[in-house]
């Protein structure tokens, strides 16, 4: 990869990295709380719903602050989680946990979504044939849904691929810890001259960018025909 | 194996408040829209919690609020066939049937699979997926996947109510099979008078929540007090044997020794069926009538007169091939004189014949499209 210069390569890398495991900590947890959302009714849902979203709704950079707050060394669960060998502030995990969670309502939206669409009617037959719970939404709901959660998915990493504002805020931008794409692309246009290293990693953006997206229209295409018994 | 049902229930808008017991065989929960029918079937199986009452098969508890016992839906082993079927559209018709059988206790008494498969003619589509099925292919799998479950009762809301008559006729057949053949009960949901006719062995007449008749089919259907559909839908229910086929195209019923002539049917003689007759088809006579298109002429006794709201009345009468209904006008009542215990001769336009068992006929009737023999 000449084309590349280190520090180029490993903001890509590390944005790949962090994208990866943010999606995929985050996808059991999103399943979960769309399906709780979705199907059942309780007090307090509307208070989950709101903390779900507050993500989006929030400044970044707040989400940022807070995450140092209670993960940075010094805050209740960082503390805790230090002692245990466990650190997110200033680290790579800790910018996979800040896109993880900027990502998350859009996640839960998409999932959501899904499982509404899903006939509770069949759940219901499902449940008569003696299927728990569990296993109901294992053979009937997860598998019709899950055009949904590709879409959710992919949604996500690709919001993760951009996070800027709370990664920024969380675990600062140190070249080849914890500088992601966008933080690289802000950096380099910080540096007179560095124009053109921020022009390539624009351009991997937007190839990564569509590519998910493309990914995910055919995947979710695939999977909606199967679905349907097709 | 008997189902025992104690029910009750306030919504917003209605009150549901019954007590009935479904032996083996067909139970047909029997009543108009609104009368309460799905709300059973749906708190037999756990669909729905009841405020109060009992459900147990045998000493088996499925619901007890005295016990504060309830059981979710997927503990109740039931076999429940939808009216639109319900099929996984995300599984062939071979893992549809299969879903049930997966969840069954280990030690269930294991359904043959290939003799259902046989049974319900699915060989052919069992790789197919359930949205290249008919309707009556759909409900057949449906059925399938029911009774390979191993259920302990099975549960059937409207199950042809989707289907044309056509379909409808193609399904029948399996019912009255598993009416003869399951020893668990099965609770059938119908408004369809020639439904109950067909398949029902007991019969629960429901009207607004309430039970208003219980009994064997015969009983329920020849009694004008319990017509939950309205005086339009009554029709007494006839047991006959096939007597005779004769060369000009009629078939010849020997009901409790009474002859009854219908259009050509395709049973065996000595074959027992079930013959509905409406009680809109049915004429009343104070003398035996001469010079009359009608064949079908028996005497008997008037057990019941019921004027309704309109302008008609129902009549009881015990014939020797049983109990009729008749539906005629109050001034013909009063015109004939008729009174209880008074003697008449009951003229049938129409026989509908509702084949029983295997093999029948369908252009013969099938109680949907009733044979004229005039």
């Amino acid at each position: 990869m000449d084309w590349l210069s280190p520090q180029e390569w490993s903001a890509v890398a590390l944005s790949l990295r962090v994208s990866f495991w943010a999606t995929l900590f985050s996808l059991p947890l999103a399943i979960f709380v769309a399906h709780v959302l979705a199907r059942r009714e309780f007090l307090g849902k509307q208070l989950l719903n709101g903390i779900v979203h507050l993500p989006l709704i929030l400044p970044p950079v707040v989400t940022g602050y807070l995450l140092l707050l209670t993960f940075g060394t010094r805050g209740p669960i960082g503390g805790l989680l230090e002692q245990v060998g466990i650190v997110f502030a200033f680290r790579w995990e800790g910018a996979a946990l800040a896109a993880g969670i900027m990502a998350f309502p859009l996640m839960v939206r998409a999932i959501r979504l899904s499982i509404e669409a899903v006939d509770p009617k069949l759940e219901q037959a499902s449940a008569t044939l003696g299927a728990s719970r569990f296993w109901v939404f294992a053979t009937v709901t997860l598998p019709l849904i899950l055009p949904g959660v590709i879409a959710g998915a992919i949604l996500a990493f690709a919001k993760a691929m951009g996070e800027f504002g709370a990664t920024i805020t969380f675990v600062s931008n140190i070249p080849g810890q914890t500088q992601t794409l966008p933080t690289a692309i802000y950096a380099f246009l910080q540096v007179p001259g560095a124009e053109n290293s921020a022009i390539r990693l624009v351009v991997i953006s937007i190839v990564i960018a569509m590519s998910a997206l493309i990914l995910s229209e055919v995947i979710a295409k695939r999977l909606a025909l199967r679905v349907a018994g097709r | 194996m008997t189902l025992s049902v104690t029910l009750r229930h306030s919504f917003p808008d209605f009150e549901l408040d019954v007590s009935f017991q479904a032996p083996a065989g067909v139970t047909v929960l029997f009543g108009g829209s609104g009368s309460g029918k799905t709300t059973i079937v749906n708190a037999v199986a756990g669909l729905l919690r009841p405020q109060s009452g009992r459900v147990c098969i045998d000493d088996w508890e499925l619901f007890d609020t005295a016990q504060n016992r309830w059981l979710p839906p997927h503990r109740r082993r039931l076999g429940y066939v939808f009216q639109e079927g319900r099929l996984f559209p995300h599984l062939t018709v071979s893992q549809n049937l299969a879903y049930g059988r997966w969840f069954a206790p280990k030690n269930a008494k294991r359904e043959n699979r290939g003799r259902i498969v046989e049974m319900l003619g699915i060989g052919p589509i069992l790789k197919r997926y359930p949205a290249t099925l008919s309707g009556g292919e759909k409900q057949r799998v449906a059925i399938g996947r029911a009774l390979l479950a191993d259920p302990k009762l099975i549960l059937a809301d409207e199950p042809l109510a989707a289907l044309d008559d056509t379909r409808k006729a193609e399904i029948l057949p399996y019912f009255e099979r598993l009416r003869d053949e399951v020893s668990v009960p099965i609770l059938y949901v119908s408004h369809s008078a020639s439904e109950v006719a067909r398949l029902a062995t007991t019969v629960v007449a429901l009207q607004d929540g309430r039970v208003s008749g219980h009994g064997p089919a015969a009983e329920i259907l020849g009694d004008p007090m319990i017509t939950p559909l309205g005086a339009r839908a009554a029709g007494a229910m006839l047991e006959a044997t096939v007597f005779a086929h004769h060369a000009d195209g009629l078939s010849e019923l020997d009901a409790g020794g009474a002859r009854l002539l219908v259009p050509r049917i395709q049973h065996d003689l000595g074959k027992k069926i079930r013959v509905r007759i409406a009680a809109q088809d049915v004429i009343l006579s104070r003398n035996a009538p001469k010079g009359l298109s009608a064949l079908n002429v028996l005497p008997g006794t008037i057990a019941m007169i019921r004027a309704g709201d309109g302008p008609g009345a129902i009549i009881s009468i015990d014939t020797q091939a049983g109990r009729l209904l008749a539906r005629i006008t109050q001034r013909s009542v009063a015109a004939l004189g008729l009174t209880n215990g008074a003697q008449c001769h009951a003229i049938i336009k129409t026989v509908a014949v509702a084949p029983e068992g295997l093999g029948a006929d369908f252009s013969a009737g099938a109680g949907t499209q009733p044979d004229q023999a005039y």
